[in-house]
């Protein structure tokens, strides 16, 4: 099986807080994984990993087998937990951004999901509510025809039929052999789609299989197992 | 419109009851084509590995059967359907009646409940 995500030992030390402490995961294709774990567990630092922002303490990470670098950010689609588009763009300007930025990006698909949003292209990014903006990353960071998704918090800071509208786009837009991460605290919204769930505990990851094994080995929901796992 | 699922079982298992009941009760018909994984994935907003899984159940059962390029579709076996849907409705008669029975009624009192509520459905 070849692996999309790999994770060996990789660690990651900040000044003053262990973050991952020899993690190790792998992640194949075809597959959407819930990354969860309290607030500070180390989601959003296992991520930024993934993704070169950050480098590691020690360890390595791999993306399609590779170190990442240039040619694993063709590859991989990253939503970040915040907004970083400037706003003084419109929504078509953001769409002409990842077109120039990238080449798997699918212009026909953004232009058709921001149509049926009612999401003018002349609309300026500052004049959007949280809720739009977020949808708007979501249509940039899905309408690339990308292997690896990773999406920190895409459901975070938005009511709940934006979530059931994003969690959809999720299911309808990633490709068979694609994977995608989704990382968040809110569990219950996004069982239903996940196949796997990876627990990640103070910078450990305590938990790795899949939700239905959840269900019938411990007769619980994820939920369920998250809230007994992480009781505070 | 999402599909509800109970938070102590298997989702795969869940959606197998619910698309069997759907074909038992002829909602989808016998020989008709069921809608893509893709598209019934986005109806149930569940994942579509989840929804294969119930479908390759499904298969098994001889339900479902999958054409090379054109498709899933429902089993025209009538007899089948018909059969599975007998051993269905002697299910829920046993489990109302095992239910009626920790509550204490009488075979009796259980068939004269029965028919009032009919009688009520006739009105």
């Amino acid at each position: 099986m070849s692996l999309l995500l790999e994770c060996r030992l990789l660690t990651k030390r900040y000044p003053l807080r262990l973050a991952l402490n020899q993690v190790n995961l792998q992640l194949g294709k075809g597959k959407i994984v819930g990354l969860l774990g309290p607030n500070g567990s180390g989601k959003t630092t296992l991520i930024k990993l993934a993704n070169g922002l950050l480098t590691p303490s020690g360890g390595h990470v791999l993306v399609n087998g590779q170190e990442p670098g240039v040619e694993t950010k063709k590859v991989l689609a990253y939503l970040p937990e915040r907004s970083y588009l400037p706003e003084w763009m419109t929504a078509g300007q953001a769409l002409d951004y990842f077109y120039d930025f990238y080449e798997n990006f699918n212009m026909a698909k953004a232009e058709d999901m921001l149509a049926r949003l009612g999401i003018d292209k002349k609309d300026r990014i500052k004049t959007m509510s949280k809720g739009t903006r977020e949808k708007v990353q979501l249509i940039l960071v899905m309408s690339r025809e990308a292997d690896l998704y990773l999406l920190d918090e895409p459901i975070g800071g938005v009511d709940p039929a934006a979530r059931d509208y994003i969690l959809n786009t999720i299911i309808n837009n990633y490709r068979e052999n694609a994977t995608v991460v989704i990382s968040t605290h809110l569990i219950q919204d996004i069982e239903k789609v996940l196949d796997e769930v990876v627990f990640l505990n103070r910078g450990e990851i305590s938990l790795h299989m899949t939700v239905d094994q959840v269900r019938e080995e411990r007769g619980m929901s994820v939920d369920a197992l998250f809230r007994e796992v992480f009781k505070c | 419109m999402s599909w509800q699922f109970a938070s102590d079982r298997p989702i795969y298992a869940q959606l197998v009851e619910v698309i069997q009941l759907k074909i038992l009760s002829g909602e989808y018909e016998p020989g008709g084509k069921l809608p893509s994984i893709r598209d019934l994935a986005a109806e149930a907003a569940v994942n579509p590995n989840t929804l294969q899984r119930a479908f390759s159940e499904l298969e098994q059962k001889g339900l479902v059967h999958t054409q090379r390029t054109a498709g899933r579709f429902i089993s025209e076996d009538q007899d089948r359907i018909e059969s599975l849907r007998q051993q269905y409705a002697k299910q829920a008669v046993q489990g109302f009646y095992g239910r009626m029975q920790s509550l204490g009624y009488s075979t009796g009192e259980i068939v004269t409940l029965v028919t009032e509520r009919m009688e009520e459905e006739n009105l």
